[in-house]
């Protein structure tokens, strides 16, 4: 009834190849941006930044950056840990070593720094497929953990290489550090995080995402008709670890504010972010969010049902919170293996004929 | 029905609202994960001891104790996730038994103005009061511990180390890292050979240093491991037939569960301690019938009397004597969490409290300063028994050697003070 094509006149070339080309989806989008950006920050608080909100910004833009790769490109990568360890380190060696450089651009070049790392590693997609890339990007996820432990040079030679973002403001506005207020950390991931999906979706609309999609449908024919496989899957490569370094970056500076890179930046990060665009969708935007939300928020959701308001043992709702995110992971992917991207795409079909489906 | 509902999620809400006068102490455990065999008794030692205080003494100065348990699974993320969902129930304290979780709270805590006691763990230059005003690490720290057991090492070898090679086993992370500054300066003075085995997390992979170990046969192994790490270790020193009595844990390496998997073969380990071993305390009858003889013990019950239960019970011991004095300086039995940071940096051990308190002799008396929130490291050896399971221990009181370890902390906590910019505030 709401949710249709019908009556909204397109009138232009570009009002037909909008990203929201129904009006209901169009207002829907506005209404979750008002609300992101002029209702949630005077209501955050501490509890809520750090353990919802941030978490969930920060493992959105990992989770988009991964999409690009192995959803959009279809190269699978195990190294997503390690490249986020890439974001957090050169954040804080650019941080340290340029005290008045802005937080702002720090966040973006330790995005470049890992897009050109990325695209290192992303050197042997030329001659391997399949598992056996998904094999290489591992060992750049073990290579890297194990230059930022054993090169006392990145964490500026502290005694528990540990590295600790020291306090940085935007504007005048603390952003790191501890004396960062709620809001301001938000805003701040927020706008980051909006802007790069912006990028993200528009580049997967042109002819950057389509030569993508071609390499990954497949990629002798796309080379055929004349897509470059070299420049295609390193500039996938290149636009996935910039955005996944970024995510890095945010995830140690704003976020934690400290981080160890063994435990911070494991296998087992680049599984969870694996799974994130599985479960969210594979070649998707949305299910980039879907996914991050799915695998961030349901445990604390659990957690804060069962514990806090069950009042079961802490153990006992920890051992079944595994259970019960496990036992859904395995019901989605059997009965939605597309994931939950292809639920909402199922659901604004159903919205389109309702109420009259036939 | 919606009503019904509503009306029913609202009420669920406000009965879990705190009881407006209670002590509120947060307990960030882990229950689950590769640390759990560790974490679990030291969990249970802490919920007991704040159980018998409520049972028995109806909780301290007549304010009960509410404790809230948030599970970490000895992760950082999980426990700044704890951290923040539970310091606006008034916290007073927090002890999250985790280094990293204690180094990515130290800022957070300082800043929010609650107090942290990473007792033996967590960041040894802490213990520098004029920096971290808000965090304390008594009765000792990592530092400590590795001059305590270089110290006993000298002792064994008859006052001359000169020459020999000592391992450190480590947990590469913040934690295992801590005591390699000190060691090296120890090498430097005393004149052994430093070799330095890293091991990851969770640390079930232990055969390529063990075999580095078989090859180069270091006199003594030192070792800073944690969870599964430990009993993985001790089975593989067994395997490699390295000699028990030179291998000596720190007080996080000396554990009954860290040692039984090994069986016969673990017979002789050594490692630090700085509280009594076993069972044999008043407390316990009066555990017996406070707590468990009522049903209320912690977790399964299972763990009275190991070493890591005492010292979960230790830690809860300070932090109620630490609220107590608090409520003496200040007048109220109702403490906030700057009230209570100003108890723990009063507070003063005595062996005629430790008595009273059903645990003569159970630690070091030892007082807190403004300027010295680290106690006097002094450590004892222990030593396993596999025949009879249990520890004994073998040495009497060791102090460490803090013409080295004193000016290791002055120099990190300066270095901390002009990164994060604060300055050191003046103690008289």
């Amino acid at each position: 009834m709401f949710y249709r094509e019908a009556g909204d006149f397109k009138t232009s070339y570009s009002d037909d190849g909008q990203t929201f080309p129904i009006a209901f989806d169009r207002w829907r989008y506005y209404a979750v941006m008002a609300v992101a950006f002029l209702v949630i920050p005077f209501l955050i608080n501490d509890y809520w930044e750090k353990s919802i909100l941030m978490p969930f910004l920060v493992w959105s833009t990992v989770a988009i950056g991964l999409n690009i790769l192995t959803g959009y490109c279809g190269q699978l990568s195990l190294g997503t840990g390690g490249f986020m360890a890439v974001g957090a380190y050169a954040s804080y060696k650019l941080m340290t070593a340029f005290p008045e450089l802005n937080i702002f651009f720090v966040v973006l070049l330790s995005g470049g720094i890992t897009a050109l790392v990325g695209v290192l590693f992303g050197l042997p997609s030329m001659r391997i497929k399949g598992f056996y890339l998904a094999v290489a990007t591992l060992a750049a996820q073990f290579f890297l953990v194990w230059l930022f432990n054993k090169v006392p040079w990145f964490y500026n030679y502290s005694a528990s290489g540990q590295i600790t973002a020291p306090e940085r403001s935007v504007f005048g506005i603390l952003v790191t550090g501890p004396n960062a207020a709620p809001w301001a950390t938000y805003l701040f991931a927020l706008v980051i995080l909006t802007g790069l999906a912006w990028v993200a979706r528009n580049l997967t609309r042109g002819r950057v995402g389509r030569s993508w999609m071609a390499i990954r449908d497949m990629d002798i024919a796309a080379e055929i008709i004349g897509v470059n496989p070299l420049a295609t899957k390193l500039s996938a490569f290149a636009v996935s670890s910039f955005y996944i370094g970024v995510g890095g970056a945010l995830f140690f500076s704003v976020y934690l504010g400290a981080a160890e890179v063994g435990e911070a930046f494991g296998i087992d990060k680049s599984f969870l972010v694996l799974f994130m665009i599985i479960i969210g969708g594979l070649g998707s935007i949305f299910g980039s969010f879907a996914g991050a939300a799915f695998m961030v928020l349901l445990p604390v959701l659990l957690k804060n049902v069962l514990v806090g308001g069950l009042g079961w043992p802490t153990d006992l709702a920890a051992h079944l919170q595994m259970l019960i995110v496990g036992g859904l992971i395995v019901l989605f992917l059997i009965l939605e293996p597309h994931g939950l991207a292809q639920l909402w795409r199922i659901a604004k079909e159903k919205l389109r004929l309702w109420p009259f489906p036939h | 029905m919606k009503l019904k509902l509503a009306l029913l999620a609202a009420s669920m809400l406000t009965a879990a609202g705190p009881a407006a006068a209670d002590l509120t102490f947060p307990m960030l455990s882990y229950r689950t994960g590769a640390y759990a065999n560790n974490g679990i008794p030291f969990a249970d030692g802490y919920h007991d001891y704040l159980t018998l205080v409520n049972e028995r003494d109806g909780g301290i100065g007549g304010e009960k104790i509410r404790i809230t348990e948030c599970e970490t699974a000895y992760n950082t993320e999980k426990g700044v996730e704890c951290y923040e969902s539970t310091k606006g129930e008034g916290a007073l304290i927090y002890q999250p038994l985790s280094t990293g979780i204690t180094y990515q709270i130290i800022p957070k805590a300082t800043a929010d103005g609650i107090a942290i006691h990473s007792m033996g763990y967590g960041r040894t230059s802490a213990a520098d009061g004029k920096v971290f005003k808000w965090v304390f690490n008594y009765p000792g720290t990592y530092w400590d511990a590795a001059s305590v057991m270089v110290k006993h090492i000298i002792d064994v070898e008859g006052g001359d180390v000169s020459g020999k090679t000592i391992a450190l086993l480590y947990h590469n992370s913040a934690y295992g890292k801590e005591p390699i500054r000190t060691l090296e300066e120890l090498s430097k003075k005393h004149g052994f050979k430093l070799q330095l085995l890293a091991v990851d997390h969770p640390g079930l992979e232990q055969k390529s240093q063990w075999l580095e170990i078989r090859r180069s046969r270091p006199d003594y192994v030192l070792m800073w491991g944690w969870g599964a790490m430990n009993p993985t270790a001790i089975q593989e020193a067994a395997n490699v037939r390295y000699p028990m009595d030179h291998f000596i844990g720190v007080w996080w390496s000396g554990s009954e569960n860290d040692v039984k998997q090994a069986g016969d073969r673990a017979d002789g380990y050594k490692a630090v301690t700085f509280h009594g071993v076993g069972d044999d305390y008043p407390i316990y009858d009066d555990l017996k019938t406070h707590v468990t003889d009522k049903g209320l013990a912690a977790g399964a019950g299972d763990q009275l009397g190991t070493v890591l239960y005492n010292r979960g019970m230790y830690a809860a011991m300070l932090a109620v004597e630490a609220a107590k004095t608090a409520q003496e300086i200040h007048g109220t039995a109702a403490i906030d969490a700057a009230m209570m940071r100003d108890g723990m940096e009063a507070l003063e051990i005595t062996e005629e409290k430790m008595a009273a308190l059903g645990l003569p002799g159970f630690g070091p008396a030892f007082s807190v300063s403004c300027a010295d929130h680290g106690g006097p490291g002094i450590g004892m050896i222990q030593q396993w028994d596999a025949k009879a399971g249990e520890y004994t221990i073998i040495t009497d009181q060791i102090e460490p050697d803090r013409e080295v370890i004193g000016p290791l902390i002055e120099e990190d906590a300066s270095a901390f003070a002009a990164e994060a910019g604060i300055e050191p505030r003046a103690c008289e």
